[in-house]
């Protein structure tokens, strides 16, 4: 056994990486700097610093100054129960991604299965999350660096229709979760096993017609994305997601990529090596501990659209997505063609929903320790979990690899290669963009903290 | 020209979710009315544009973790006419105060495999801790119409209007069965805030403290009612007064007053 896969043992596999931070020498008189020390429009902090020496990338950053708050390590001793709450609050924006993680792995570890109703309930909730996650990054925090705005509320003097619109899209995502888990951020309606209450069909009836009315917007939304101009820039990707066999992910499936991996959730920490780095309290994540990797919208889309509706996937090549997309900027359209998905995958659940007997299935833990892992689709990509809890239910040890760790290499690699293609740039103009290219990956600096400010320097 | 100055409105952040702070791009109803009447001048996770202070209302979400973060307090404070702490990270230390039980060192060690890069105090304690606090907002998250309530009653220079007893005044209001007399659920709501809805019992659970300590809770008697008559033993009182809240004072001590 190689010294890598003493990670499946529970330890975690982590190096040193070397970082040019303490030993960056100080470029002054010819050094171009571009600096911002706050990077907005993203969830947490973090900031960005690219130096430039002799017409030449030297160093890329993406730090994050998001302060730790140690989840891990107070889930031990908690009961397994209370994963689903407690893990919540690692990310006010994806809530629902983290207790259904932790739900999958809790219920893996004591050998259960959601199956049914419950299980499409759970679907209808991520559409939720997806809608609202999706609306807000698409339209508040990314297309104003497309239309060259501060802010969504500077962009509503000039585009009121699409301001609105987007307002609209994001309370019905709120909504849905309001009437199936009692509040759109922490719901509080979530358990291991299923729900606490189930909603009557009754109850859906209204969320059916405003998302039967609603679907013009996410249409609209298609249409949108596909009538940016994107930067000419493409690079050949490795992509993660989540796959399977009969529909587009988000809880349960194989962990595959356009290259070499495809593999079974417990065999995650196998192949996902975390390191630290000095520049960071997020950890950085990579294949074999090597290979940098990209996970998020269009890594599903990548390995999932076969499983889009027909809608979908029509929608999506009227706004000039090909088979598969390389250029991280129209992750936008990605995020509009997952959102119309979201509309479609909410409709029929709700449509097909018959209200089961009982509202969440026993889970007892198993009689000595046991291991769960559970990988669902966070808005922002792959989120994996994975618990050991004893035969009284208590947490041994806990492990979670958020989306944006596993995305931070490939934004510091994306900067790299944009800034050097795009030196001729005045300095405003390319940090401009470099945020807009960080923003391609939604990142969640919460999340990853367990996440920016901007510095170009060039000499 | 004449046009009277808007108030500066700004957001800060510390060790937190964004879930609170969250609240205010949820207010879709509300969120273009309040922008034409306030001036959103810092509010990073929305906007770009910066304004300097001085700011006429701060917003500020998350606890105080790391040294730095004890030193830009001190300055939002000074910069601020009024300083509102929004959400149990701000008003209570959050979840992360569950480190003040324990011992730091070793919990950045189960996370970092290279515990000397991170910087961060022996302790996560609310705002008020710190600086002077003019209004603390509960909950885990914040409820948006209270934050409404909140930032329009300070620009209107009244008291906010947010009743500070507990949950299970608003299931009687709500008309929800108790859940701890109809199905023997512990419930924290008779010793929890109101002003989340008193959600948690209408989905047939019991509350589980997200809004902090009521005005002068009565936790000891209620312990001992989840101990004698829903057998709970003390090792889940504990957990059940040390979660978003644990470092809230009422909370503390009771869950201290459990441990073996
Ligand atoms: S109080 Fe709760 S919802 Fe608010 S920032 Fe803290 S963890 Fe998030
Ligand atoms: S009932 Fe209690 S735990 Fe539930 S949302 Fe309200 S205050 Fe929070």
């Amino acid at each position: 056994m190689s010294g890598k896969k003493s990670s499946a043992t529970g330890k975690r596999t982590r190096s040193r990486k070397r970082s040019a931070a303490g030993d960056r020498p100080k470029t002054r008189g010819k050094s171009r700097r571009i600096k911002v020390d706050a990077l907005a429009r993203v969830e947490g902090e973090g900031a960005m610093y690219v130096r430039i020496h002799g017409g030449k990338v030297k160093d890329v950053k993406l730090k994050i100054y998001e302060p730790p708050r140690f989840f891990e390590a107070f889930l031990r001793d908690r009961r397994f129960t209370e994963a689903p709450d407690i893990t919540a609050r690692i990310c006010g924006i994806c809530p629902i991604a983290y207790q259904m993680s932790a739900c999958h792995a809790m219920e893996m570890a004591c050998g259960v299965k959601i199956q049914g109703p419950l299980r499409d309930l759970r679907r209808l909730i991520y559409c939720a999350e997806w809608i609202e996650s999706h609306v807000l990054h698409l339209y508040m925090l990314h297309l104003p660096d497309f239309l060259g705005y501060e802010s969504a509320v500077h962009m509503a003097k000039d585009y009121p229709d699409e301001v609105n619109r987007a307002l609209r899209m994001k309370k019905l995502g709120n909504e849905i979760l309001e009437v199936v888990v009692g509040r759109a951020t922490h719901p509080v309606n979530v358990r291991v096993g299923g729900f606490h209450r189930v909603p009557t069909r009754r109850e859906l009836q209204p969320l059916l017609e405003n998302l039967k009315t609603g679907i013009d917007d996410a249409l609209e939304t298609v249409h949108l994305t596909g009538s940016l101009e994107f930067p000419d820039y493409e690079r050949d990707y490795e992509f993660v997601s989540v796959r399977h066999d009969d529909e587009y992910p988000f809880n349960e499936g194989r962990v595959k990529s356009n290259k070499d991996v495809d593999i079974d959730v417990t065999e995650f920490l196998d192949y996902f090596i975390e390191e630290q780095v000095a520049h960071s309290t997020s950890l950085h994540s990579r294949i074999d501990g090597e290979r940098v990797y990209l996970v998020g919208p269009m890594a599903r889309y990548n390995l999932n659209r076969d499983k889009l509706t027909p809608r979908s996937r029509e929608a999506a090549k009227e706004a000039g997505l090909g088979p598969v997309c390389n250029n991280p900027f129209k992750s936008i359209i990605v995020r509009a063609v997952e959102i119309l998905y979201s509309y479609e995958e909410a409709i029929r659940i709700i449509e097909n929903y018959e209200r089961p007997d009982r509202s969440a299935v026993d889970v007892v833990p198993a009689l000595g320790p046991g291991v769960g892992h559970g990988c669902t689709e966070a808005p922002r990509g792959s989120l994996y979990h994975r618990y050991k809890i004893d035969d009284d239910g208590l947490i041994l040890d806990a492990r979670i690899v958020p989306p944006t760790s596993q995305n931070q290499a490939v934004i510091e690699s994306d900067l790299y290669h944009f800034v050097e293609r795009n030196l001729s740039l005045p300095d405003d103009k390319l940090q401009w963009r470099c945020e807009q290219a960080i923003r391609n990956y939604d990142p969640c600096i919460s999340c990853s903290t367990h996440f920016l400010t901007l510095n170009i320097e060039r000499s | 020209m004449a046009k009277a100055k808007k108030p500066k409105l700004a957001v800060w952040k510390f060790a937190s979710c964004d879930g609170c702070q969250l609240a205010l791009l949820s207010c879709e109803d509300e969120l273009l009315a309040v922008a034409e009447r306030i001036d959103i001048a810092y509010f990073l996770e929305a906007s770009r544009a910066t304004a300097k202070g001085p700011y006429d209302i701060s917003l500020v979400e998350g606890s105080i973790t790391t040294p730095e973060d004890a030193k830009r307090i001190q300055k939002i404070r000074r910069d601020s006419r009024y300083l509102v702490t929004i959400g149990a990270c701000a008003t209570a230390g959050g979840i992360q105060s569950l480190r003040n039980f324990k011992d730091v060192a070793e919990f950045i060690s189960v996370v970092y495999a290279e515990p000397h890069y991170i910087e961060t105090l022996d302790t996560s304690t609310p705002i008020e801790d710190h600086v002077y606090v003019d209004f603390e907002l509960r909950g885990c998250p914040i409820n948006k119409i209270q934050l409404l309530e909140v930032i329009g009653a300070l620009l209107a220079g009244r008291k906010p209007n947010i009743p500070t007893h507990s949950v299970c005044a608003e299931c009687k209001q709500n008309a929800t069965p108790c859940v701890m007399v109809a199905h023997g659920t512990p419930c924290l709501g008779p010793v929890t805030q109101t002003g989340c809805g008193a959600i948690c019992p209408a989905y047939n659970r019991g509350c589980y403290g997200c809004f902090g300590p009521m005005e002068k809770p009565n936790t000891s008697s209620l312990s001992d009612w989840w101990h004698r008559q829903l057998g709970v033993e003390k090792d889940d009182l504990v957990r059940a007064f040390r979660s978003f809240n644990a470092y809230a004072r009422e909370f503390r001590r009771e869950s201290e007053d459990h441990e073996r």
